[in-house]
């Protein structure tokens, strides 16, 4: 009843081509945006900006960087956080080095050095694919911790190559409350996640979609696969280094390159796996599932335990946790192998027929 | 009905194509001209789908002169093909299965597209106005194949006889010179079959496209084509009128058998 299209009649191309072709979706993004900018920094705590709202949204940008080039374009890469290293120590770098930078500047600076790497690490994908070039992209992962480890230079000869980020000034302004930041990272997210999805249903977005989907028919059909594919990294790795920028000057502060491993890599892939693989709204929705859920089930399963009188102790918890945590990832998989995206899409479907579905 | 063929368009020289010691093709020559309707038969294995990619850059032929519109083509890859307006469809359909049909047959038209990447991140300006402009196109495209009420469909859930259809309109959508057409009918009762020679009919009518085609129904070959070059273990073994070729001792021996 609510959600419904009937009497939505599209008269031009343009009104059928607009960005969200139904009214109720509109409606919804720009509550959605209104709750985001004015509503949540209102009423939410310090705690929630900067443990779970300010980490969920750099995560989720850099899973949009992974889904444009994974989902979209179908290059499987595991080096996302090695791309997010490179974007935190450009930043700094810019900062650190270049007189008078404004920090936003620097971060686009950021995702451009990265896309450079990204370019760098994607050119073997012109000769091999799908598990393969997993394992060139591993390859990323490792060479570039490692180089920001060896070169003390990347980190002006720190020891271990930690940085501690510069203070964030914008036209003057201070940013330094978890607040501002918060806003200053959901400013970021909010334009790149709009610039991608414009990509995506663009002709940029088709060339991906049909080189991942049948390439030799879409060479047949004039896309010259080279530069579509190297786009592809590049995009998606400006993505994550913005995204690693921020995760250094918004949320963390400091940071060492092992804190960019193959973990946080396997992590990001696990959220377009679960959120969705070619999906804008399931980059978000995988990061708030993997980001969340832990959360949540911290505080969950002990108040559980006490509810059955079962004498728990944290180390239980945490293992318990695990556990939890991978039988849900299975879960999901099995129910809804493309993810979280598509349970929202069939959801809307039913919805459109609720209440009288025939 | 008299129709206007023109002058030889594609002009294939002497082509051998080896997979290392095997001969795909060997010594072929034979030409297309403008606005016919080009078929090329044979049993399995003559040649024939090689015979398609060698024309579109997929294979590159070991020996042989290919002229296109007179010039003589060096060797290249198969989106240059696509440049210089041949479009092609596969004889298992390749369509981009994750898509719409509506995206799929945008995406044929993706050589006339001149907005850089950035500016699609924008969606401003001439990004803009491109979309709309290929929309057009593409809508009249969709109108044509008698497609409209799947154009928001992904291609995966589509019958066989419809993701046909919708491939031969992503080849359309470049608005090609010549159009490949490998098996265009394989699979089809009756009926699609009967639509989808209206369709090639049509669009060589309407639109002048020159076609060559690969098919095993002769029925169909002998009704629609113009000339037919028949191969045989990759050797030609028949070039003519469909009247000709049906005459023709080796063909009926090789391929079409007694009774045709």
């Amino acid at each position: 009843m609510l959600y419904r299209e009937a009497g939505q009649f599209k008269t031009s191309y343009a009104a059928d081509q607009q960005l969200f072709p139904i009214r109720q979706d509109r409606i919804g993004v720009l509550l959605l945006l209104a709750v985001a900018f004015v509503g949540v920094p209102l009423l939410a705590s310090e705690y929630w900006f900067s443990a779970i709202l300010i980490p969920f949204l750099i995560f989720a940008l850099a899973a949009l960087g992974l889904n444009i080039l994974t989902g979209y374009a179908g290059q499987l890469s595991l080096g996302s956080a090695a791309f997010m290293a490179v974007g935190a120590y450009a930043a700094y770098n810019f900062q650190l080095r270049v007189e008078g930078i404004p920090v936003l500047l620097s971060f686009a600076c950021a995702g451009l050095t990265a896309a450079g790497v990204g370019v760098l690490f994607g050119l073997p994908s012109l000769r091999i694919k799908g598990f393969y070039l997993a394992v060139a992209t591993l390859a990323a992962q490792f060479f570039i911790v490692w180089c920001l480890t060896k070169f003390p230079w990347l980190s002006n000869n720190s020891s271990s190559g930690v940085i501690s980020t510069q203070p964030i000034e914008i036209l003057g302004l201070a940013v330094d409350t978890p607040r501002e930041k918060y806003l200053l990272v959901l400013a970021v997210v909010a334009l790149l996640a709009l610039a991608a999805k414009n990509l995506v249903r663009s002709s940029t977005g088709r060339a991906w979609m049909a080189v991942r989907d049948m390439d030799v028919a879409a060479s047949v059909i004039g896309i010259r696969l080279m530069p579509t594919k190297l786009l592809a990294f590049a995009v998606s790795s400006f993505y994550c280094g913005v995204a690693g920028a921020l995760y250094a000057f918004c949320y963390l502060g400091s940071v060492e390159p092992d804190g960019f491993s193959l973990d946080m890599s396997f992590k990001i892939l696990f959220m377009i796996i679960i959120g969705g693989v070619g999906s804008i709204l399931g980059s978000f929705l995988g990061a708030a599932f993997i980001l969340l859920l832990p959360i949540f089930l911290d505080v969950a399963l002990p108040a559980a335990a006490g509810l059955f009188g079962l004498p728990f102790s944290s180390a239980t918890v945490s293992h318990i946790q695990i556990l939890v945590f991978g039988a849900l990832i299975m879960f999901f998989l099995i129910v809804e192998p493309h993810g979280l995206a598509r349970l929202w899409q069939i959801a809307k479907e039913k919805l459109r027929l609720w209440p009288f579905p025939h | 009905m008299t129709k206007h063929i023109g002058d030889v368009i594609l002009d294939l020289q002497n082509i051998s194509l080896r997979f290392g010691g095997v001969k795909a093709l060997t010594d072929i020559s034979f030409d297309v001209r403008e606005h016919e309707i080009r078929a090329i038969i044979g049993p399995n294995g003559a040649g024939k789908s090689s015979m398609l990619n060698v024309i579109n850059g997929v294979y590159h032929p070991q020996q042989g002169r290919i002229l296109w519109r007179g010039a003589e083509r060096r060797k290249m890859e198969p989106h240059m093909a696509a440049r210089q307006s041949i479009a092609r469809t596969f004889q298992n359909i390749a369509l981009f299965k994750g898509m719409s049909v509506l995206d799929n047959i945008m995406t044929g038209r993706i050589t006339k597209m001149k907005s850089t990447f950035l500016e699609h991140a924008l969606w401003f300006g001439r990004a803009r106005r491109e979309e709309l402009e290929h929309r057009r196109k593409v809508e009249e495209v969709i109108d044509f194949l008698e497609i409209q009420h799947i154009r928001k469909t992904p291609v995966g859930r589509l019958p066989y006889g419809l993701q046909k259809r919708v491939e031969l309109g992503r080849a359309l959508a470049a608005e090609p010179a010549m159009l490949l057409l490998d098996e265009p009918m394989a699979g089809m009762n009756v009926e699609e079959k009967q639509d989808m020679c209206r369709f090639i009919l049509d669009v060589n009518d309407q639109f002048g496209t020159t076609i060559v085609l690969i098919e095993h129904d002769m029925g169909v070959v002998m009704d629609i084509s113009d000339r037919v070059v028949v191969l045989d273990y990759g050797r030609k073994i028949g070039d003519g009128l469909p009247d000709e070729v049906k005459n023709n001792e080796e063909v009926i021996r090789a391929y079409l058998g007694a009774g045709h």
